[in-house]
């Protein structure tokens, strides 16, 4: 393959960032849904 | 005061299934973009960053467009539901980073194609003034004030970018273009893709949609959960306020006595 | 009849307000014309070529306008805010589509004024020759690109005006929505000049860009002031 180091960049960088904003919007959630009661939450 | 119930819970069956399809079809991306199609005649390998690129550029605009129409709404309805406002906030969120993410995308198969990691053209150009306007918007979502001045502020800012997109493009496609034409979508029937890389590219598009929905779902409700921790703790210092003037005025009166 | 005032009229009243404030305290006059003359200086330093600069004069002069504007908006709400006079016309009950026409027309005579300052920097400096064929050209290229300018400028200073970190946040938000100006002015403001070959009749489309900037960022403040100075 040309250019591996680009696609790998890309592909890398891609993924690693959405994972990283699926994991930190997961433990957030869990954070604040431990503090929050759940009057406030409608989806429960 | 009424039993209040904690569930540690923010995903619900929908985001689960959401999540999940986005999951295998995101797998399907990387194994199909990455090993299965095949190399295109002119682009060689190149064209296999096309199947993150593209679907992220997708995502980065579908979010602006989510944005302005939530904050549209927010506007319009009569009730201002505060559900619009952190729709647009959450999509915003996501966006910004699915743009952040199409810029670099883009500016590594330009190296690859063009020669130089960026070209004056008008839709990249455009993507990078969309950038730093979303940028804006997250910092005026930031100013502090009452939620509904936040949602009121915000509202504007993303109305007045709706404003602001189509003339920056318009102005930097006048000023100059070199842009190759869009190759899926323009109209001349000149599509080189086979069916592995169009399905594949696709698939990308449909999972990259999951994931943004996934995301916004999520993030709506984290914000829904910051403003309710907001709400509780204004409540609390204000009944807090409450208790030290009447215990002062009790004080008081007492010492008149 | 009605107790009502007229947008026309609130909108006079209050950019002769603000520009009797400016001619006592002269700060635009006294701090804002001397710094776009040093930034023309220094446009000067960096590019250390004649031909460069003749050639990138246009473009010069409206980057300046720009670094300009951001001070002068600044200046107009610190002035407002300092002591909540904009709160209190809002109080007040002025319609906020005539505060803003009113605040960006003030704006609007200020920036010219400099801008005139800075074309004449730009002969000096520059060397740059201005022609009889361009005047036309050059003349409708600063009132539609000012009139812009100031529209955006008076939207998003009002926006940031009383909100903590004003000062790093009007240019993030601002500077990216005048883009279209400051690429449209300096094309017509090249051919005006003839800069690089340029002919005259190639700035016209360009003012065509800029007069439909203005037009819909006026109509949007007109429309988005009062929802964002309210409290």
């Amino acid at each position: 393959m040309d250019h591996l180091g680009f696609i790998a960049v890309v592909y890398g960088v891609t993924f690693a960032v959405i994972t990283t904003l699926v994991v930190r919007t997961v433990v957030q959630g869990r954070d604040l849904a431990s503090k929050v009661a759940d009057k406030d939450k409608p989806w429960t | 005061m009424e039993a209040q119930t904690f569930t540690a819970r923010v995903a619900t069956p929908t985001t689960r299934l959401v999540g999940a399809m986005a999951l295998v079809s995101m797998a399907w991306v990387v194994i199909g973009g990455l090993f299965v199609t095949p190399r295109d005649v002119d682009q060689g390998d190149a064209v296999r960053i096309m199947y993150v690129h593209v679907p992220t550029a997708w995502v980065a605009y579908l979010a602006f467009i989510v944005t302005a129409v939530a904050s549209a709404c927010w506007l319009l309805s009569r009730k201002h539901s505060m559900g619009f406002d952190r729709v647009a906030g959450a999509s915003a969120e996501v966006g910004v980073v699915f743009m952040a993410m199409t810029l670099l995308s883009g500016s590594l198969w330009g190296r690859i194609t063009w020669g130089s990691y960026w070209a004056w053209d008008p839709r990249l150009t455009t993507t990078a003034f969309l950038l730093v306007t979303y940028i804006g918007y997250l910092a005026v979502r930031g100013l502090g004030g009452s939620l509904e001045q936040r949602a009121r502020r915000s509202a504007v800012i993303a109305l007045l970018a709706v404003l602001e997109i189509p003339l920056v493009h318009f102005s930097v496609l006048m000023w100059r273009s070199l842009h190759q034409k869009a190759s899926v979508l323009s109209g001349d029937g000149d599509i080189k893709m086979d069916g592995s890389m169009l399905t594949t590219l696709l698939v990308g598009v449909i999972g990259f949609t999951l994931t943004f929905t996934w995301l916004v779902l999520h993030r709506q409700r984290v914000l829904a959960m910051q403003d309710a921790m907001q709400m509780t703790q204004l409540d609390a210092a204000l009944r807090e306020r409450a208790n030290e003037s009447e215990n002062k005025s009790v004080i008081e009166s007492s010492r008149l006595k | 009849m009605s107790t009502q005032l007229s947008l026309g009229r609130i909108a006079r009243a209050v950019a002769a307000k603000d520009l009797r404030i400016e001619l006592r305290s002269r700060v635009v006059i006294n701090q804002i014309f001397p710094f776009a003359g040093l930034v023309m200086v220094m446009f000067a330093f960096a590019l250390d070529n004649d031909d460069v600069l003749t050639r990138v004069a246009g473009g010069l002069v409206w980057l300046a306008t720009l670094f300009s504007l951001i001070i002068i908006i600044q200046r107009s709400f610190a002035v407002d805010s300092a002591d909540g006079a904009l709160e209190a016309q809002r109080v007040a009950g002025l319609n906020p589509a005539g505060i803003f026409v009113g605040k960006a027309l003030a704006v609007m005579v200020q920036l010219v004024t400099l801008e005139i300052m800075l074309f004449f920097a730009a002969v000096v400096l520059y060397r740059v020759e201005l022609h009889s064929d361009g005047a036309v050209l050059l003349v409708t290229c600063v009132i539609s690109a000012t009139a812009g300018l100031s529209f955006v400028g008076t939207l998003y200073g009002g926006l940031t005006a009383g909100a903590r970190g004003r000062e790093t946040l009007l240019p993030l938000l601002m500077l990216p929505v005048v883009a279209p100006v400051l690429i449209g002015a300096t094309r017509a403001t090249e051919s005006a000049f003839m800069s690089g070959g340029a002919a005259v009749s190639d700035g016209w489309p360009w003012v065509g860009v800029l007069v439909v900037f203005a037009a819909v960022f006026g109509l949007g403040g007109i429309l988005s002031f009062g929802s964002l100075i309210e409290e």
